[in-house]
């Protein structure tokens, strides 16, 4: 071998040889070859009772709809496995209280352990303690600062909400020359907030007819959304769409358009709350979509913390072993789908 | 709108005999006038800021009707606070309150009264609120700032255990409907005419009743208060009553603006009552205030909020912008009077 040869051709050799032999593993159709297993014999996790788990699972307190949505989900998932026993912990917003009660959980050696942080980065040192104690953490939602604090995350994705309005409304204006667009976000204080924008700004990018003309902070309540409402309201007499970005304060939202008896523009949601699916699916009003930020997410959080106790894959990959982040996607909701996603609405 | 409120005070701040000199008393009239007009003077300012950056949208009726709706539910609740302050207390519950009694008043059991239901509960839970923090203060012998950051703690966790953190959307009709333009009297929005009508009652009780002269009284020098015959603690009871039911007042107009009840209702209006008050020429630690000077605070608040919205300027700049305002109206005030 000479020089040359060296570093770059190794990589380019093995390149090329994992590229036969992914190339080799998808013409593969026969059953009996000897080197499929992964895909057949890894035994999935599926509706069938399996070895007894006990999930710890923390989160924080249900102080709106969304949260409490989610403390719903895995709880009903966790009744609809028998081998399944869920350890509730009260829900607490106080770090301090969250990482005693998670400190309990981990001493009485619960097998897995479900973890919705208040405060992620706050948090990350007892999820590192769980896992050191060999208990495989599902991290929730709110990310830990490192990733050795947990074995798979699970959560939404907040810059895909944006894109996702963003296209949504883009598509519905896309014919019409200057379109004016307003935003109505959360509160600016944090970074999903920030993500929410950046996403939704990236989208109207596409469209060059498309111009968002103003945007104000609302901080999630019902108060806030129609009091920041009225005056984008007031201080747009026209425009085409709005974004909202979520639900509980688009209630407020709604209110003050109704206040202001104005019909002349399309309302796109977010997070999805029964409220809003409802008025999507009566189509009475301004709202014809909401971007999900489903709270089935906790769902599938016991679903993989069941999985890594019974020691088995997820249905559906190829994989041994579960992934080790999964980030749920924020479909777009509108009359055509609403019927599928109603039994998700949150109050 | 001569304010005789102040009792005359000398500078180590007991009060002064009620036969003092006439002249005492010509000159803090002329000072709590010049603290009024230097307010309309801000207002004045924020008008004219308005008007120019934004002519169309902000000289505008709706725009009044929307400036006036929004200033009218933490209206109510800072007539209520500046009793309060002025008395020598303080009350940080005052959110907390709103929070509760909107919630109460929003249950599907309470809807199902329907209208008269719905208002007897909100003000039933905002003065039951009151008496308790009256009673804890008053008799109790307990720091307004401790009792009332109890009842703060546990009127928020009260209303996040009766909605389970859900939103209670109201659907009586009757109730929407008064924050629809249908209902505007005159052009008036009737969640105007209340904050108009609790601020005339407002001067009145303080100005024109002994109730008023008294509460001056404790507040400037309870000890003088009590030797000259008031019986302070009854009257502390009272003031606190008063808070809660100005809280209550207030959540029934949230109600019908919001159109819901929810946990997070009245998030900190204790702050922008308090900061209200405090520019509007109130006195923290009691004896001096004028309900004028606070419901022109709360209007210039909520002047500020609108002018910002209207400019499409973010809530960081918002925020910022009101720090220094707030500073700036005091210093103003301050420096206005000390002039005159």
């Amino acid at each position: 071998m000479t020089k040359l040869t060296s570093r770059r051709g190794m990589l380019f050799g093995a390149a090329a040889v994992s590229a036969g032999a992914v190339l080799a593993g998808c013409t593969s159709n026969d059953p009996d070859s000897g080197d499929d297993k992964a895909a057949d014999t890894q035994p999935a996790a599926d509706d069938k009772p399996g070895k007894q788990v006990t999930i710890g699972y923390a989160g924080p307190q249900a102080d709106h709809g969304w949260l409490n949505a989610i403390n719903d989900n895995a709880k009903k998932r966790a009744e609809k496995y028998s081998d399944v026993t869920l350890e509730v912990t009260e829900g607490s917003n106080d770090t301090a209280q969250q990482i005693g009660q998670i400190e309990t959980l981990i001493n009485k050696k619960v097998d897995v352990l479900v973890i919705l942080p208040a405060d992620g980065k706050a948090l990350t040192q007892v999820g590192l303690k769980a896992m050191n104690a060999g208990i495989p953490v599902v991290n929730l939602d709110r990310v830990f600062n490192s990733p050795q604090a947990y074995r798979c995350w699970v959560g939404g994705d907040n810059y895909r909400m944006g894109l996702n309005a963003g296209h949504y409304i883009g598509e519905r204006l896309k014919d019409k020359s200057g379109a004016r667009v307003i935003e109505l976000s959360g509160p600016d204080n944090l970074e999903l907030t920030q993500e929410r924008t950046k996403g939704f700004d990236d989208a109207l990018k596409n469209y060059s007819n498309i111009k968002k003309v103003a945007r104000q902070a609302a901080d999630f309540t019902v108060e806030s959304g129609q009091s920041k409402m009225a005056q984008l309201l007031q201080a747009q007499s026209q425009f085409d769409a709005l974004w909202n970005h979520d639900d509980d304060q688009g209630v407020g939202a709604l209110r003050a358009i109704e206040q202001a008896g104005r019909d002349d523009f399309v309302m796109v949601g977010g997070a999805g709350a029964l409220s809003a699916f409802q008025a999507i699916k009566a189509d009475s009003g301004v709202l014809k979509a909401t971007v999900l930020y489903p709270p089935t997410m906790a769902a599938s959080a016991i679903d993989l913390a069941r999985a890594l106790g019974q020691g088995k894959g997820v249905g559906g990959l190829a994989e041994y072993e579960i992934p080790s982040s999964v980030t749920c996607y924020s479909a777009v909701v509108d009359k055509d789908n609403v019927d599928q996603y109603m039994s998700t609405g949150f109050k | 709108m001569t304010q005789h409120v102040s009792p005359p005070r000398d500078g180590t701040g007991k009060a002064a005999p009620v036969d003092g000199p006439p002249p005492a008393w010509r000159t803090l009239t002329a000072r709590a006038d010049v603290r009024t007009l230097s307010l309309l003077g801000v207002l004045a300012v924020l008008v004219l800021i308005g008007g120019i950056t934004q002519p169309d949208a902000f000289l505008d009726t709706r725009n009044l009707q929307l400036v006036l709706t929004q200033a009218s539910v933490i209206g109510v609740v800072t007539v209520g606070v500046t009793f309060v302050i002025m008395s020598g207390g303080i009350d940080l519950s005052v959110g907390a309150i709103v929070a509760l009694s909107s919630v109460w008043a929003t249950t599907v059991a309470t809807q199902e009264y329907g209208f008269l239901g719905i208002l007897f509960t909100a003000v039933v839970v905002g003065v039951g609120c009151g008496l308790v923090n009256g009673v804890l203060i008053a008799y109790g012998a307990m720091v307004p700032f401790i009792a009332t950051l109890a009842m703060l703690a546990s009127a928020r966790g009260l209303a996040l255990q009766i909605t389970d953190g859900q939103t209670q959307v109201v659907t009586v009709s009757s109730v929407l409907d008064l924050g629809e333009r249908d209902s505007y009297v005159l052009g008036i929005p009737p969640l105007v005419l209340v904050f108009a009508a609790v601020t005339v009652i407002g001067w009145l009780v303080l100005n024109r009743t002994t109730f008023g002269r008294r509460t001056v009284a404790v507040g400037g020098n309870p000890e003088a208060a009590r030797l000259a015959g008031i019986d302070v603690r009854r009257q502390r009871l009272y003031l606190y009553l008063l808070s809660g039911l100005c809280c209550g007042i207030a959540a029934f107009l949230l109600i019908v603006l919001a159109g819901s009840g929810q946990n997070t209702n009245g998030n900190l209006y204790e702050l922008d009552a308090i900061a209200a008050a405090i520019i509007g020429g109130t006195l923290l630690s009691g004896g001096r205030g004028t309900i004028v000077g606070s419901v022109l605070g709360v209007l210039i608040f909520t002047t500020i909020t609108n002018i910002f919205a209207l400019n499409n300027l973010q809530s960081d700049v918002q925020q910022i912008a009101k720090g220094a305002i707030i500073v700036a109206a005091v210093l103003v005030q301050r420096r206005t009077a000390s002039t005159h």
